[in-house]
Formats: C-alpha cells, sequence, structure tokens
C-alpha cells in the first residue's frame, strides 16, 4: 500500500479531450469493430491532429493496433472482420462500401512492427510504389527516391549503394527505408505499428528523430508498447484499455496528471 | 494500487519515510529554537544548532534518491509529482532547519542582554502560530489533505502581521532605551527568520497541492505587506 492511494477523489472513467475541429485530419466517431464474434473496439471516437504525432497506448490486446488497422482498412483483407462507425478523412468517410482502398493505401501509408523490405535493391523498394500510383520519367523518379531517403534519415547511409539489395541493410535502417518507401507516394497520413520494437536504442532514437521531422508535413499516428516513447514523440496520446478509449489528450497531461485511474496506473506501472 | 515492479514502490516508500522524518525532525528544531529564546535555555540552543547538520544529511539523501529514481525507475504522473514534491519539500526543510538554528544562535544574546525586554513573549506568540503551520502542513504531507494545506496557503498573512507587529514594537524599544538595541536588532531577525519559515510552510503547501492534484496554486493570496518599503 502506498501512500499514493490515501488520495482518493472521484475520478472519471474516461476521459477524451475534444480538439479543435479545424486541426482535426482524420475523425473516428463511434467505431466498432469485430473479429468474427470477439468486439474488439468499442464505440471509440477520437480525432487526430493534422501536422502532428498521436501515439495509442495501452496493454496487449486492447485494440491499438486494430484501431490502426481500421485506419486504413488493412481488415479488409480478411474474412469475418468488420467495422461499424466512421472515419471521417475531409468529407469521406472511409468505411463507405465502395471505396477504393488501392487509392485509400496512397493516402494514408503503414509501416509496420517488422521492417518489410521488399527482396529488391533500396532504389527499387522506395520506387516501387511510385511506380504503381504514377508515372515519372526517370529523373524525377530519381528526385522522389532522393526526396524520401533524405526526408526518412537514412539518404547518407544508402546514396552510394543505391542498387544494392535492400536486404543487406541493418534492421533500423530497413525501417527507416520502409518509412522513406511509404512517404514516397506522398500520403497525407502515416501508421507507425510499433515501428521501433524490433530496433536498437540508437536506431529508435533515429527513427524517433525521422517521426520528429515528418511530422511537418504528416499526420502520424504511432501504436507503441514504450511509454517513454510515446512521451518523446507524441503531442497526444490516446489510452486504451479492453478495446475501449478510456482517455485521450495531450501527452504532457496525459503523463504528468492523467484523469483517470486506469490511464494513471498503466503508466506509471501498477496496471492490475 | 502496487506498481507492479516491487522495488519501484520500495524506493518511493523509502524516500517518503525520509521525508516524514525530516519533516519531524525541522518542526522540532523550530519548536526547540523558540522555547531557547523564550525560556532563556541556552542548552536547548545549543542542541538546536548541533541538531541541524541532520537536516542537510537528510535533504542530502533525498535528493539522491529522488535522483535515482529519475534515472532508474523514469517515474511519470503521481509518481513524477511526487519525486519532484519530494526533492522541492526537503529543500524546503533544510532552510527552515537553517532558520532556526539561526534563530537558536542569536539566544545567548538576547538572553544575556540588560534590560531584558519583553518582548520574547510576542516572539513566542508569533513562534507558535509559526509551528502551527509548520505541523499543520506536514500532517497535510502525510495524511494527503489539500484541505489543510490550501489552508496554510491562504492564511500565510497572519504570519506576517505578527511580523509587523513585532517589528513596531522593536522600533518602539529601541527608540525608548538605546541600550536594548543589541538584542532588539537580534529579536528583529528573530522574528524576520520566522517568518521566512512561515514563507517556506506556504511553498510546502502549494508543492503539497500541486503533487496531490496535479494543479498548481497560482491565485493571489491575501498578504501583508505594509512594511514593504522597511524591509527594501
Amino acid at each position: 500500500m502506498s501512500l499514493l492511494d490515501a488520495e482518493a477523489p472521484a475520478r472519471p472513467l474516461t476521459h477524451v479531450a475534444s480538439l479543435d475541429a479545424a486541426r482535426v485530419k482524420l475523425a473516428v466517431e463511434n467505431l466498432d469493430f469485430y473479429y468474427g464474434k470477439t468486439h474488439a473496439l468499442k464505440g471509440v471516437s477520437l480525432g487526430f491532429e493534422a501536422q502532428a504525432v498521436t501515439a495509442l497506448i495501452g496493454p496487449s490486446g486492447c485494440g491499438k493496433s486494430t484501431l490502426l488497422r481500421t485506419l486504413n482498412r488493412m481488415y479488409s483483407l480478411y474474412p469475418g472482420q468488420r467495422a461499424t462507425g466512421r472515419i471521417m478523412l475531409g468529407d469521406e468517410n472511409l468505411l463507405a462500401p465502395g471505396l477504393d482502398l488501392s487509392k485509400l493505401r496512397a493516402r494514408i501509408g503503414m509501416v509496420f512492427q517488422k521492417p518489410t523490405p521488399f527482396p529488391m535493391s533500396i532504389y527499387d523498394n522506395v520506387a516501387f510504389g511510385v511506380r504503381l500510383y504514377e508515372t515519372l520519367n526517370r529523373s524525377d523518379l530519381d528526385a522522389r527516391v532522393e526526396e524520401s531517403l533524405r526526408r526518412a534519415a537514412i539518404w547518407d547511409e544508402v546514396k552510394d549503394k543505391l542498387k544494392t539489395s535492400a536486404l543487406s541493410l541493418s534492421g533500423g535502417q530497413q525501417q527507416r527505408l520502409c518509412v522513406a518507401r511509404c512517404i514516397a507516394v506522398r500520403p497525407e497520413i502515416l501508421l507507425l505499428d510499433e515501428p521501433t520494437s524490433a530496433l536498437d536504442p540508437i536506431s529508435s532514437a533515429k527513427l524517433e528523430e525521422t517521426i520528429a521531422q515528418l511530422k511537418a508535413d504528416y499526420t502520424i499516428i504511432i501504436v507503441t508498447h514504450n511509454m517513454g516513447q510515446a512521451a518523446r514523440v507524441s503531442k497526444h496520446t490516446a489510452f486504451m484499455y479492453l478495446g475501449e478509449l478510456v482517455e485521450f489528450g495531450e501527452t504532457e497531461a496525459l503523463f504528468t496528471k492523467p484523469v483517470t485511474r486506469r490511464a494513471s496506473d498503466y503508466i506509471t506501472g501498477r496496471f492490475g | 494500487m502496487e506498481h507492479t515492479v516491487k522495488a519501484f514502490d520500495e524506493e518511493l516508500d523509502a524516500m517518503t519515510a525520509e521525508l516524514s522524518r525530516m519533516g519531524g525532525l525541522a518542526e522540532a528544531e523550530v519548536a526547540d529554537a523558540i522555547l531557547a529564546i523564550a525560556g532563556s535555555d541556552l542548552a536547548l540552543a545549543a542542541s538546536v544548532i548541533a541538531r541541524d547538520s541532520r537536516l542537510d544529511a537528510l535533504e542530502r539523501d533525498i535528493e539522491r534518491r529522488a535522483i535515482r529514481l529519475f534515472a532508474l525507475r523514469q517515474p511519470v504522473a503521481d509518481d513524477l509529482r511526487h519525486t519532484v514534491a519530494a526533492m522541492k519539500i526537503s529543500s524546503n526543510l533544510e532552510r527552515i532547519g537553517d532558520l532556526a538554528k539561526n534563530i537558536a544562535k542569536r539566544a545567548a544574546v538576547i538572553v544575556e542582554a540588560e534590560p531584558v525586554t519583553p518582548l520574547t513573549s510576542s516572539i513566542e506568540r508569533m513562534g507558535d502560530l509559526v509551528t502551527a503551520r509548520l505541523k499543520t502542513v506536514l500532517d497535510a504531507l502525510t495524511s494527503r489533505e489539500v484541505e489543510a494545506a490550501i489552508s496554510v496557503w491562504m492564511n500565510d498573512h497572519e504570519i506576517d502581521e505578527h511580523y509587523d507587529t513585532i517589528f513596531r514594537e522593536l522600533l518602539t524599544y529601541m527608540m525608548g532605551d538605546p541600550r536594548t538595541i543589541a538584542a532588539c536588532a537580534h529579536l528583529l531577525f528573530v522574528a524576520k527568520n520566522l517568518e521566512r519559515i512561515g514563507d517556506h510552510a506556504t511553498n510546502i503547501a502549494e508543492i503539497l497541492h500541486y503533487e496531490i492534484t496535479g494543479v498548481e496554486l497560482t491565485d493571489e493570496r491575501p498578504k501583508s505587506d505594509a512594511l514593504a518599503p522597511a524591509e527594501a
């Protein structure tokens, strides 16, 4: 029993800060998600601010990765998975049937937990997506590849070996290459699913710096198990538990004076 | 609820216990320093002076524990506020100890002065008020009662008013009988030290309020600054 327990004013069960509507890039409204009969997201509503990083945190199975995968309709690849509610990007509902998923994923890029370089050259990895969506001449394509690699903060490390296999890179370099590949198609939103969980601290720091650079132009949503990382990189943090959005607000406020007991217990390492 | 990592709780609790101990020692030092002056007890004054080094050591110890927590546990939320508060409160308690020691040091001069000024009873009353404030805020530190901390914060002006009164009384004495000037000057410092101990109690109340609620006390509180020009 800690002295801190003696203080027991009534705390709300959930607390979701509302954002200035003009700054919201992506708005999730009353989202429910089902894996077959499993109710994985329960009435989640929150906004993601444009040109800012939002972190999704919570224990394993809380729904944070599910939420991320809903945002670019990744779940549509799997039968038996369905979502209800609305995810508004501008005036478009991303959950609407008949949406062009290929175009959607060019607008909303995703980087996964483990680096997923294609078994091809570094250059071709970055050019791959661009070639799918656009027809650029050689010099424009070169420029796009360079720009993307620069923005992903990996250009200096690979500029002299663009033709070598991406598989020769270290894990941290591969992950930043995946970021470069993702931003090469000029998406509006970047989804990062535990992007540094397989990386060493220095590579993680480089990727965090990349995120800090990219947020000037992108809306970034990151799922992370590393609370320090959430605190370092994000402007807003959403804490989820058992498929529910428990607390959402400015990261600084959440890490210094969380409103809900559940968020407080989780971030301070007291989770039961 | 306990931390999943038990050692984290143990370290926080150990730091909290040290802080409580420090609070008790500081409170006793202040009370004894006032008693030494009021009761002309030079042995007690010497004991206050000798005891102060323990507060200094405790402050360093709490600071080391807090730095260790920051480095190894990266406290956030309640734990973060608790650790920062412990560090700041220990520093205020250490200053309170210094002021009590300074009061005790003046006891010899005041006690041996001729003629005796009857003002020691005014000092004693002010001292009792300051000790009571300090006790309230230190109890709040243990009981986590934010209302008690707020009451200390709100009522600091009463101590200031006592100080103003003693200042005027001492001026009267010094003008009336220049032989009292040395003792009165020392008493003036004693009163000033008590007033500053009251300020530290108020600081602790502010820190405690932030620790418990996460909100800073920033509103204007009642102040008595009738002597502001004289202090400058």
